[in-house]
C-alpha cells in the first residue's frame, strides 16, 4: 500500500514539472496588456473581430497606468515576461525599456500617417520602438454658466486667469483646480513652467530652479493655495474630476483626454453645454502647452510570436480605430483620424482649436524624461506642495528648488544621463 | 526492491518534503534573496547589471531624512493605533461579557469589519473623508463646526488613517479578550465580593490581572500587523500628501516599483524585518515574565 502511494505522489510530482513543456497547441496565442485607458477598452471590445480575422487567441489583461508599468518592469527585469504587445507610455517609461531592451524595434512599421515628433519620442539611435496611439495637451475645462453669471470673460493670460479665479471663488465652488499631488501635479505644472519661459530639464541637466520656472511654481501655488479647492494638496486628476462634475470648481486645467468622462451624463451635475474647452492662458513670456503622446503601443523584445504579435499590433493601431477612438473623444496620434470629416463634424470644437495651438506652438514633454522620473518626479513634487500650503509665499522656495535640481541632476548623473544631447 | 527499500527506509524524510520545500520556496528564499539584495546595488533605471556593494544601500538610507521619518511614522501609526484599540476592545468584550438582549447581534455586526477588504475600506472612507464633497465635512457643517482636511492635510492625515485601522482591527482584540474573559474562574470573584471589594477594585484588582496576558497577545498580534500597515495606506494616500502618511512600507513599494532602485529597497525592508522580529522578542519576554 505505502509503495503504491510513493509511486502515486512521485508521478503526480513529476507530471506537475512537465505538464509545462505540453501546453504548446495549434492555435497561435498572444498575451497582450492594456491600460485602463479610453483607447485600451476600446480595443477591449473590438478584439473579438481581430480573433476571428486572423485565427489568433489573444488574452487580454488591462491594469492601472501605474500598475502596468510595475507589471512590465517586473516581468522584463526578472526575464519570465510571456508579453507579447503592450500599451505603453513614452515619457514616464520609454527610456528605462529601451535601455534595458525590452522593446522591439518596428522598422517594418509604416509611420508616414503620424507627425515626425511623436514618432521621435520613442527612437533610439534612429530606430523606432513605439507606434504612437494617443496625444494630449493641457487644456482648461470652466464653467460658461459660471462665466456667464460674473459677467466675466475666459481667461487669454496669467494675470486675467488669477483675477477670474478670485471672483468665481464664491458660494462652496473653488474657483481654480489643477493637480496638486506632488508627482502627479507634475505634468500639469510643466505647461505653467512654460509659459514662465522656464524648463525641468535642458540637454538633460536640470534648470527647473531657474528664476522663471520658480516664479512659476510660485504663481501655482499661489492659485491653487488661495483659490482651489480643499486638499488638493492630495489630488489628481481623479480627485478633481468628480469635484468639477459636483458642481464646486469653476475652472480645471488638465489634460485634453478627459473630456468625454467629464461630460458623462452618467456621472456629472453639469450639462455639457455649460463645460467649455478653452486653451490655457498663455504666461509672460511664452504660449506653449505642453502637447505630448501620453500612449504608444509596443512589442516585447523576448515575444516569441513576433508574427502574431506583428499582426496584433498593426490591427490595434489602425486609421479605422482611431477614427472610432476620436469618435468617442479619444484624441488620436494619427494624422489621418484628425482629418476624417465624419470625426471633425462630431468633435467639441474646443479640443479642434485648442489641439491646433498645442501642435503650432506646445512643447513635447510634460515631465522631465529621463529613465528615473518616478523619483525626479517626487523631488519636483515636495516644491510644488511647499508652495501650495504657503499660497506661493515661501521664503524658502528658491533654496527647494536649488537643492531638488540637484537632487535630481544626481539622479541623472547616477544613471548615466546627465548632459546627454 | 533495493528503491522500494530506500523509500520505506526514508519515509519520514520523504513525506514531509513537500511542507519543506513549500517553506523554503515561499518563506526561506524571499527572506535570503531581499538579504542579499539589500547588500547589492541594482537600479534598473540605469540599465546595469546587478553588482554587490557592502553596507552603501544601509549607509545610503541611514542618511535620507525620508527614512528616518518614516521609521517614526510606522511607530506612530502603530503604537496609536493599537493603544486605542486595545483600550476600546477591553470596554467592548467587558460589555459584550455581560448578558442582556440583542448581544449576538451586536457580536455579529462587530465581527464585520474583520471581514471587509481594507482596500474597499479605505476607498469607502476616502468617501467619507473628502473635504469637498465627503459626508464628514457635510455633518460637520450641519452644526457649523470648523471642517477638517482629514487624509488631505499633512497634520491630520495620519490620525484620520489611525481611525481606519481603529475602527477595522477593535473588534479582533475585542473577541480575543472576550475569550479570555469566558475563561475566568468565578471563584476570586465570589470571594471578593465576600470580602466586600467594590466593583472598580474587583476589575482593576482581579479580572484586569488575570486577562492580562490575553490582551498581551491580543495587542502583539496586531502590533505585528500595524507595523507592516500597507494596504489601507497605499488604497487612501499612496503615502501623501506628500511623504505626511508614507510609513517604512509605503516607503519600499516607492523604492521597489517607483523608482526601481531594488537594492536600496531591500535595504528598507530588512529593516522593517529586524523591527518587527525585535519587536516580537521583545514582547515575548515581557509576557513570559507576566505569566511567571
Amino acid at each position: 500500500m505505502k509503495k503504491v502511494f510513493v509511486v502515486l505522489l512521485v508521478v503526480s510530482l513529476s507530471f506537475v514539472l512537465f505538464a509545462q513543456g505540453q501546453t504548446e497547441s495549434a492555435q497561435q496565442e498572444i498575451r497582450v496588456l492594456l491600460a485602463n485607458h479610453p483607447y485600451g477598452e476600446l480595443l477591449k471590445e473590438s478584439i473579438g473581430e481581430f480573433e476571428e480575422q486572423t485565427g489568433i487567441k489573444v488574452n487580454v489583461e488591462s491594469l492601472q497606468e501605474s500598475q502596468l508599468t510595475q507589471k512590465l518592469t517586473t516581468e522584463f527585469a526578472t526575464g519570465s515576461s510571456t508579453v507579447d504587445v503592450f500599451m505603453t507610455r513614452p515619457l514616464q517609461e520609454g527610456l528605462l525599456f529601451n535601455k534595458n531592451g525590452w522593446y522591439a524595434p518596428l522598422d517594418s512599421y509604416d509611420f508616414s500617417d503620424y507627425p515626425g515628433n511623436t514618432v521621435d519620442i520613442g527612437r533610439k539611435d534612429g530606430t523606432p520602438f513605439i507606434v504612437p496611439l494617443v496625444t494630449e495637451w493641457q487644456v482648461m475645462y470652466y464653467r460658461k454658466d459660471l462665466f456667464e453669471a460674473a459677467g466675466i470673460d475666459v481667461p487669454t493670460n496669467f494675470e486675467e486667469l488669477e483675477a477670474a479665479a478670485k471672483a468665481l471663488n464664491k458660494d462652496g465652488v473653488a474657483g481654480f483646480g489643477s493637480r496638486g499631488k506632488g508627482a502627479a501635479a507634475v505634468t500639469q505644472l510643466s505647461s505653467y513652467i512654460y509659459n514662465y519661459g522656464g524648463r525641468y530639464l535642458e540637454d538633460n541637466i536640470a534648470v527647473f530652479d531657474s528664476p522663471e520656472a520658480v516664479e512659476a511654481i510660485r504663481y501655482y501655488g499661489k492659485l491653487l493655495g488661495n483659490y482651489g479647492p480643499q486638499g488638493v494638496v492630495s489630488m489628481s486628476w481623479e480627485n478633481l474630476m468628480p469635484v468639477f462634475q459636483a458642481g464646486k470648481l469653476a475652472m480645471w486645467t488638465d489634460a485634453s483626454v478627459f473630456y468625454g468622462q467629464v461630460v458623462d451624463p452618467a456621472k456629472t451635475q453639469i450639462p455639457a453645454e455649460d463645460v467649455g474647452v478653452a486653451q490655457l492662458p498663455r504666461g509672460p513670456v511664452d504660449d506653449s502647452p505642453f502637447i505630448v503622446v501620453s500612449w504608444g503601443m509596443a512589442m516585447s523584445s523576448k515575444t516569441k510570436n513576433t508574427e502574431a504579435a506583428m499582426k496584433f499590433l498593426e490591427w490595434a493601431t489602425s486609421k479605422s480605430l482611431a477614427i472610432e477612438g476620436m469618435k468617442s473623444n479619444i484624441t488620436m496620434a494619427r494624422n489621418s483620424a484628425w482629418a476624417d470629416e465624419s470625426v471633425r463634424a462630431m468633435m467639441n470644437p474646443g479640443l479642434i482649436e485648442t489641439q491646433a495651438h498645442a501642435a503650432m506652438n506646445g512643447y513635447p514633454f510634460d515631465r522631465p524624461f529621463m529613465s528615473a522620473v518616478g523619483q525626479a518626479r517626487d523631488l519636483i513634487g515636495e516644491i510644488v506642495i511647499e508652495s501650495i500650503n504657503t499660497k506661493g509665499m515661501s521664503p524658502k522656495l528658491q533654496s527647494l528648488a536649488t537643492e531638488k535640481a540637484k537632487a535630481v541632476n544626481d539622479l541623472l548623473k547616477a544613471d548615466g544621463e546627465y548632459g546627454m544631447k | 526492491m533495493i528503491k522500494s527499500g530506500f523509500f520505506e527506509r526514508n519515509l519520514k524524510y520523504i513525506f514531509p518534503l513537500p511542507a519543506l520545500i513549500f517553506v523554503i520556496a515561499l518563506m526561506v528564499f524571499p527572506v535570503v534573496y531581499t538579504l542579499i539584495l539589500s547588500f547589492s546595488e541594482w537600479t534598473l533605471t540605469s540599465g546595469r547589471p546587478i553588482t554587490f556593494a557592502g553596507f552603501s544601500s544601509y549607509l545610503k538610507i541611514l542618511k535620507e531624512p525620508r527614512f528616518l521619518d518614516a521609521v517614526g511614522r510606522t511607530f506612530y501609526f502603530t503604537v496609536g493605533a493599537v493603544a486605542a484599540e486595545a483600550v476600546l476592545g477591553i470596554i467592548i468584550a467587558l460589555i459584550l461579557n455581560r448578558e442582556f438582549r440583542g448581544k449576538n447581534g451586536l457580536k455579529f455586526i462587530l465581527l464585520l469589519p474583520l471581514v471587509a477588504t481594507p482596500v474597499a475600506v479605505g476607498i469607502v472612507f476616502n468617501l467619507f473623508y473628502d473635504p469637498t464633497i465627503g459626508f464628514l465635512n457635510y455633518v460637520l457643517s450641519l452644526f457649523h463646526l470648523p471642517q477638517s482636511g482629514w487624509v488631505t492635510d499633512s497634520a491630520t492625515v495620519l490620525p484620520s488613517l489611525m481611525a481606519v485601522d481603529v475602527w477595522q482591527w477593535t473588534p479582533m482584540i475585542a473577541l480575543i479578550v472576550l475569550a479570555g474573559l469566558a475563561g475566568l474562574s468565578s471563584e476570586p470573584y465570589e470571594s471578593a465580593k465576600v470580602d466586600g471589594a467594590s466593583s472598580s477594585q474587583i476589575f482593576f484588582r482581579i479580572t484586569l490581572p488575570m486577562i492580562t496576558p490575553t490582551i498581551l497577545t491580543a495587542v502583539i498580534l496586531r502590533a505585528v500587523d500595524a507595523l507592516k500597515t500597507y494596504d489601507i495606506i497605499y488604497a487612501m494616500t499612496g503615502g501623501g500628501p506628500g511623504y505626511a502618511s508614507e510609513t517604512l512600507n509605503i516607503l519600499a513599494y516607492k523604492y521597489s516599483f517607483e523608482y526601481f532602485n531594488l537594492g536600496q529597497a531591500s535595504s528598507i525592508l530588512v529593516f522593517l524585518f529586524l523591527l518587527v522580529l525585535l519587536f516580537s522578542l521583545g514582547v515575548m519576554r515581557l509576557r513570559k515574565r507576566f505569566e511567571l
